[in-house]
């Protein structure tokens, strides 16, 4: 083992900046959700306790999950149904590892995106027991039973739980959705400025892992299929808000945002906000675009 | 058949970089990813990137220390371009909007790494992987460069000269997993690979499901060398139920780590007698499976990180990422419980072998990123290189294959240099089944070169497709045989057992029979769902032949390897062997017998050289 003498790592991963980072106070009302979510959450915990007590007394420990079950070119599946899994239940089992499992272990067919398992790649919002949320990220403890997936409403399914997310992804990129300065400096390696503050600001925006459930859950996204919807007008804030672009540009990104389909469409009935896994305040974040509009009509009046 | 000068397989990091590279050269390039960009296993990334940016630092120290870290097994003009290239790539990001963290002063904030001499890890927030990604597709969608996604890309098409030296590649055949419809595409400058880790070759890993080496594996049956695969990076705190990663920084606020017996092993039973919990990732890793091989793990499985006694408020303060993700994927409350961690596959540092400009021996192929082996990171990456590697060496690569002169390579790819053949004692015969030429082998046949060199690129893209179309009919007609999840999960248990932390030559021989097994049986594999609309299973399947070749790989490369170097532990080896071993392993699929050879390791840089040193810090 000679040349491998106990060495002291300083590496810190990921946290160390956490400090900075949650250290200005979220918005009253964003602050309100959060904590009815956490109420929520509170709330789930107590009934899977429960329920958890009172599996170990009996011999039941499956989940039951009701999967709906499409394929447009399979007799047999063309008429969507719903299909029952009872799969063994282990602590700390998410959503999406019991679909894993059963289609590991029952029907190889059963379809549904996934990738990172960590709520980082966005690729499996799903419709569970009546809500957007991640099948990575939902505990089953925390569900009524039987637990009911289905693919992401208000999006056309191709198969199974697998929606086409075109239609988002047009919506993103209608935004211009990139950095574009006015300005850059002119050395290859001298930085932008950019204040903590305004980092700070723009943070929560920049979080987006681009899931689609804010935009499904939203009932005006539903009826209008013109409307930018949340995450996109999230992205434009995230720009628009970034105070190295300079005031050209975001003149020109409120042009965009006022558009007939575009901020004013908002409802603020706050579902978006309501499910997004990442917690960004993205009613907020359209109110304030809707400020910001006004007043710099006022400068040009 | 679709046609682009330049097409990029893999829509992550060094993908993008790549891409947006090439077309700044003035190529017409195209990515062909198996997932939309944003989804790409990079945005996970969390800790930073090193670049020497700051008044005090270097890239020449930053080239020692990566030297160092690699146990001096990286190849210098490849640490060198790295080093050298950072900074203006970093600051590109910077140009580009990327949401870095900001000093005061509203510069980006940088911090110290484990191995680094200096804080040069430039960070954004928790989530550096995510901004980054996230701001090249930016990038991407301004300059309006083609995406085909959702296209899994299952073969190369390349010329079938004796020499893999000799070939060229024309392009890629792909599966629009939409669809199902088959399509060649045609390369006329070049084809880059940029498809990310494989750790799904492990039952256990920090990697995403669809990190499953594609793009090694594809190259490697090709022709292409790859290089140092046994050099696998564990990481010592990871969930037991998913894999995902706790961070080192847990540790670092002072988490401690405890035993069954509520004993703090890593002094109790002298592991690490000064640093403890701090230790680097390997000697940490080593102890945690110490402790559950000597019966004192949790439910024989894993050991307790407790952060409980740094109170909720500092929990709450620099570790709140910690809790969601304990709570989120474990369930557990990190606040009330210690949270159950094990090690995990990280990273894997060999790959497809490369010269420090993405190029492979094989004209007009190239690889950036995890895929690739230049050799930066040698047999251990240093935390905060994984990112650099993705922008310089995508870039690079992108440039080049779009025809922009970056002098000629330091680092001979292929039998050209100065190279050894070797030899290593197997059990089984490794490789294919039936090697190519043998009969109705259409599902095994996943990439032995095209039947004949003769016409051009089209002709040649062609008849991939056309092998290919035979290859996926062959597993869709099937109505009966294996399930490729069965396969799957038991090469990934076995490689776990033998070929993780602890590598012991019975063990590894072991790993190499199911390998073997698990190849016999993969020729009864078969496809179940009869869908041509989004077919996981089919696309799993063809993934899992690629986790067979690249289990086997790495195994192989363990077994030849008897000495204890970086990341690789041999019982039965407890020295690293500088006289026999400043060398690459390399290995050449050779039409399906695979060739074992050596070539030197490069520590003669720019204006020095490297000498080997003990590896302390």
């Amino acid at each position: 083992m000679s040349t491998h003498v106990p060495e002291t790592e300083t590496e810190t991963d990921t946290e160390a900046e956490t400090e900075v980072e949650h250290s200005e106070p979220l918005a009253p009302a964003q602050e309100e959700r959060m904590r009815k979510k956490a109420e929520a959450r509170a709330d789930r915990e107590e009934r899977a306790r429960q329920e958890a007590a009172e599996r170990a007394t009996g011999d039941d420990d499956t989940v039951h999950l009701k999967v709906f079950r499409f394929d447009p070119e399979v007799e047999g599946k063309q008429e969507p149904r719903f299909d029952d899994f009872h799969v063994p239940y282990e602590k700390g089992m998410t959503v999406l590892d019991a679909l894993i499992y059963a289609r590991d272990t029952f029907d190889s067919s059963l379809t549904f995106r996934h990738s990172c398992r960590q709520a980082i790649c966005g690729s499996d919002a799903l419709f569970i027991n009546g809500r957007q949320r991640l099948g990575c990220k939902t505990q089953l403890s925390d569900l009524d039973q039987p637990v009911r997936v289905e693919p992401l409403p208000h999006a056309e399914v191709e198969k199974d739980l697998v929606v086409d997310m075109d239609h988002f992804y047009d919506q993103m990129e209608a935004v211009e959705p990139y950095f574009d300065a006015d300005e850059l400096p002119d050395g290859e390696l001298d930085e932008q400025r950019q204040t903590r503050e305004n980092r700070e600001k723009v943070k929560m925006s920049t979080r987006c892992i681009w899931c689609g459930a804010c935009m499904s859950s939203c009932n005006i996204a539903a009826g209008n299929n013109e409307y930018l919807g949340p995450a996109a007008i999230n992205k434009a804030y995230r720009f628009a808000m970034d105070e190295r672009e300079g005031t050209e540009r975001k003149q020109h990104r409120l042009n965009i945002l006022e558009q007939e389909n575009g901020v004013w469409r908002c409802q603020t009935q706050f579902s978006c906000t309501e499910v997004c896994p990442k917690d960004i305040p993205l009613t907020e974040h359209i109110q304030e675009l809707k400020r910001e509009a006004v007043k710099s009509n006022l400068k040009f009046w | 058949m679709y046609e682009h000068d330049v097409i990029v397989v893999g829509a992550g990091g060094a993908g993008l970089r790549a891409a947006i590279a090439a077309q700044e050269e003035g190529a017409d390039v195209a990515i062909v990813s198996k997932l939309h960009p944003v989804r790409s296993h990079t945005g996970a990334a969390e800790g930073g990137i090193n670049a020497a940016l700051r008044e005090g630092d270097s890239w020449e120290d930053h080239a020692y220390d990566t030297m160092k870290g690699s146990d001096y097994l990286g190849d210098a003009p490849a640490i060198e371009t790295l080093c050298t290239d950072s900074p203006k790539e970093v600051i590109q990001l910077e140009h580009w909007g990327m949401a870095f963290s900001r000093e005061e002063d509203g510069r980006v904030s940088q911090r110290p790494f484990g191995g680094l001499s200096f804080p040069r890890t430039t960070y954004a927030g928790a989530e550096t992987g995510h901004q980054l990604l996230h701001t090249m597709y930016e990038q991407l969608v301004k300059r309006g460069i083609t995406v085909y996604d959702e296209w899994y890309v299952s073969d190369l098409a390349v010329t079938d000269e004796e020499r893999p030296e000799d070939r060229t590649c024309h392009g890629v055949v792909a599966y629009d997993i939409q669809s199902g419809e088959l399509s060649g595409f045609r390369a006329t400058e070049g084809v880059i690979l940029a498809t990310g880790g494989l750790g799904q070759v492990f039952d256990h890993t920090t990697n995403a499901v669809a990190n499953t080496g594609d793009g090694v594996a594809m190259a490697y049956r090709a022709g292409v060398p790859i290089e140092d695969m046994e050099f696998i990076q564990f990481h010592p705190t990871s969930l037991p139920s998913t894999g995902v990663l706790i961070s080192e920084g847990v540790r670092g606020e002072g988490g401690i780590l405890y035993n069954d017996e509520g004993e703090r092993f890593m002094f109790e039973y002298g592991y690490a007698s000064n640093d403890g919990e701090l230790a680097s990732r390997d000697v940490v890793a080593r102890a945690e499976l110490s402790e559950v091989n000597e019966g004192r793990g949790i439910d024989d499985e894993y050991v307790h990180l407790d952060m409980r006694h740094l109170g909720e408020e500092r929990i709450v303060d620099r570790l709140e990422n910690i809790l969601h993700l304990a709570k989120d994927f474990e369930g557990v409350d990190g606040l009330e419980e210690p949270m159950p961690v094990k090690p995990g596959q990280h990273y894997a540092m060999g790959g497809i072998e490369t010269d420090e400009n993405g190029e492979t021996c094989v004209g007009g192929l190239y690889a950036a990123g995890e895929c690739a082996c230049a050799s930066v990171h040698g047999s251990n990456r240093l935390g905060g290189n994984a990112l650099p590697e993705l922008i310089v060496f995508g870039k690079r690569a992108g440039a080049h294959a779009a025809g922009k002169d970056l002098g000629t390579a330091e680092i001979e790819t292929g039998q050209r240099g100065e190279y050894e053949l070797g030899e290593v004692d197997t059990p089984v015969q490794p490789g294919e089944i039936e090697p190519a030429g043998g009969e109705g082998d259409a599902v095994a046949d996943g990439g032995v070169a095209a039947e004949t060199s003769s016409g051009d690129g089209h002709d040649l893209v062609e008849r991939a497709v056309t092998r290919e179309r035979e290859r996926v009919q062959s597993l869709m007609e099937k109505d009966d045989g294996v399930q490729h999840a069965e396969i799957r999960s038991d090469v990934q248990e076995s490689m776990t057992q033998y070929v993780n932390v602890f590598r012991e030559e019975e063990g590894l021989k072991q790993a190499l029979e199911d390998i073997a097994e698990a190849r016999e049986r993969y020729q009864d594999v078969f496809v179940k769902d009869p869908s041509r609309t989004f077919n996981t299973d089919l696309i799993q399947t063809l993934e899992t032949r690629n986790i067979l070749d690249l289990a086997e790989a790495i195994t192989l490369g363990a077994l030849a390897r008897d000495e204890f170097r970086g990341a690789h532990w041999r019982k039965e080896h407890q020295e690293r062997k500088d006289d026999e071993w400043l060398k690459h392993t390399m290995l050449s699929w050779n039409d399906g017998t695979p060739e074992l050879w050596y070539k030197p390791v490069i520590l003669e840089g720019e204006d020095k050289k490297y000498e080997p040193k003990i590896r302390s810090y």
